[in-house]
């Protein structure tokens, strides 16, 4: 006799959870997006709590590269996350058990809207967008990485910073248990980064919360990790727990370290070198060790959205 | 079998193919076949044959000190090999340095070896490393008579050189550079206490 089990519910059929307890907003929000087509994707950002699992309505976005994006392996075992090793696949080895959730990002300082917040809540009002953007690493390598995340000026604006925030800070989590890299001072615990308000608020950074349409791996900085793609690798802090509104320049890791050769802005700029190595060009992870290296582009390409931020600035100096 | 031949014929062949283990496994791991290089395969390869080229130097000088402690006379037999696998690793090393990652651009190799001291002191132990396996072959050691070990003598240099090299490339942690520094200075201490200890030797004895 054959035993008929019931019909599987396909994953995309299930209302999550978080949809679920929100669902008069979800309502409300599709009303509101099918009131508007001019209103692109009006949803509030879900984040799904499996590492990887499938991000809900992801716009896209016109500040989208169209280069190919890197493989997903490519993004996911090659990484610079010292909290989890020095090796460039130590983070995808010593991640695995990282625990995203719960997790809290505290906002701080000199704005309106301050206080802990849970994830969820903290990502509530604003929209998932992709955002396929190169990275360029300050060693001299580079991907296209396909992120999802929300923009970081919304974040700001949301949280009313007022006239006296002129830079923003951020922390990464700080756990040595579970992140075995900080029991090594291979840097002054936890990792801080920091960006002026102006670009802060310039629509290219984001809060990336998802690759390749999924939820981040913990590699790559989950739960939420800082993208600023015309600035080196390292300014995109990975793990947030806090962010700080300041008056003043906060410090920030790889200066503290080492400020002869790691500078706040880390703008990319192939025309001032590392002082151990040329920026000139980069090599294009994944492409054949054959292939020849690519020149690096002034902001990494991203000059026309962000070069009048230092206008008056001697990048040479201000590296 | 004598000893000398058993050395000659089984212990250096199996010794020789144990050392080339790590070019073995680099071109395995470029194929796919043992593994696979990480995405940036060129800084995979260089820093491979960058560390084997250190470790071996430090090999070669460790067999000295070893064989004045245990008495085991038949470890100078390997030393010259060992050392000219240092070379081996090294010329590894320079080579992807200047093929694929500089790509044999001039004027990029010119201004790495001018402009990035840590280039620059890795190239002056590379050519050293190449003066002594060129005076390695027992003919041209013979003709040298004493300015042979004098020469020689520069593989503590040439380690101190990899080392320093090693240290300046790490972008912030030392500890891996760290560790082979310590090596060499305990190296080079155990030689520095031998002979102390050998010349008082001499002087007590009678004339």
């Amino acid at each position: 006799m054959l035993i008929r089990k019931p019909a599987d519910i396909r994953p995309s059929e299930i209302t999550s959870e978080t949809n679920y307890v929100n669902r008069r907003d979800f309502i409300r929000a599709g009303a509101i997006a099918g009131g508007s087509l001019l209103a692109p994707a009006a949803m509030s950002a879900v984040v799904p709590v499996a590492t990887g699992a499938t991000l809900p309505d992801v716009a896209k976005s016109a500040f989208s590269t169209s280069e190919t994006p890197n493989s997903f392996e490519d993004i996911s075992t090659y990484n610079n996350f010292y909290e989890f090793g020095l090796g460039k696949d130590d983070p995808y080895r010593n991640a695995q058990d990282f625990k995203p959730r719960p997790w809290t990002i505290e906002v701080e300082g000199h704005a309106e809207k301050t206080g802990v917040f849970e994830f969820d809540d903290f990502m509530k009002p604003f929209d998932l967008e992709e955002r396929i953007y190169r990275m360029r690493c300050v060693e001299a390598w580079s991907m296209v990485i396909p992120w999802a995340g929300i923009s970081l000026a919304d974040v700001v604006k949301h949280f009313q910073p007022t006239s006296k925030a002129q830079y923003v800070a951020f922390e990464t989590l700080e756990d040595r248990e579970q992140m075995p890299g900080q029991r090594r001072r291979s840097l002054d615990w936890p990792y801080r980064e920091g960006l002026t308000i102006a670009e802060a608020t310039n629509p290219l950074p984001i809060l990336a919360v998802g690759i390749y349409g999924n939820a981040i791996p913990n590699q790559n900085g989950a739960p939420i990790r800082l993208v600023v793609p015309w600035k080196y690798g390292f300014k995109g802090i990975k793990s947030i727990v806090k962010i700080r509104f300041m008056s003043t320049r906060p410090e920030t890791s790889w200066n503290m370290a080492q400020a002869r050769e790691y500078g706040f802005y880390a703008n990319v700029n192939p025309e001032v070198a590392h002082p151990r190595w040329s920026q000139a060009r980069e090599r294009r992870i994944g492409a054949s060790v054959f292939a020849s290296k690519q020149n690096t582009l002034m902001f990494n390409g991203y000059g026309e959205h962000v070069a009048h931020l230092y206008k008056n600035l001697d990048l040479r100096r201000n590296f | 079998m004598k000893a000398l031949t058993q050395i000659r014929f089984v212990w250096k062949p199996l010794v020789f193919l144990l050392c080339l283990l790590p070019v073995a496994v680099a071109a395995g791991d470029a194929f796919g076949v043992t593994g696979s290089l990480s995405a940036n395969p060129i800084e995979d390869l260089l820093d491979r044959f960058g560390n084997w080229a250190l470790r071996f130097i430090l090999i070669a000088l460790a067999v000295t000190p070893v064989r004045r402690l245990t008495d085991w006379n038949w470890l100078s037999r390997f030393r010259r090999m060992l050392g000219l696998f240092a070379f081996f690793y090294a010329s590894l090393h320079f080579t992807v340095w200047l093929v694929l990652d500089r790509e044999l651009r001039v004027d990029d190799i010119l201004e790495d070896l001018t402009e990035r001291p840590f280039i620059t002191v890795g190239f002056v132990a590379v050519v050293l490393l190449l003066a002594l396996a060129i005076t390695s072959f027992t003919a041209i050691r013979r003709r040298m008579g004493r300015r042979w070990q004098k020469l020689h003598n520069m593989a503590y240099v040439i380690g101190a050189l990899g080392v320093w090299h090693y240290w300046w490339q790490v972008k912030n942690d030392v500890t891996e550079p760290l560790i082979y520094a310590v090596i060499l200075g305990a190296l080079l201490l155990a030689r520095v206490v031998w002979r102390q200890l050998s010349m008082g030797r001499r002087k007590r004895s009678p004339a």
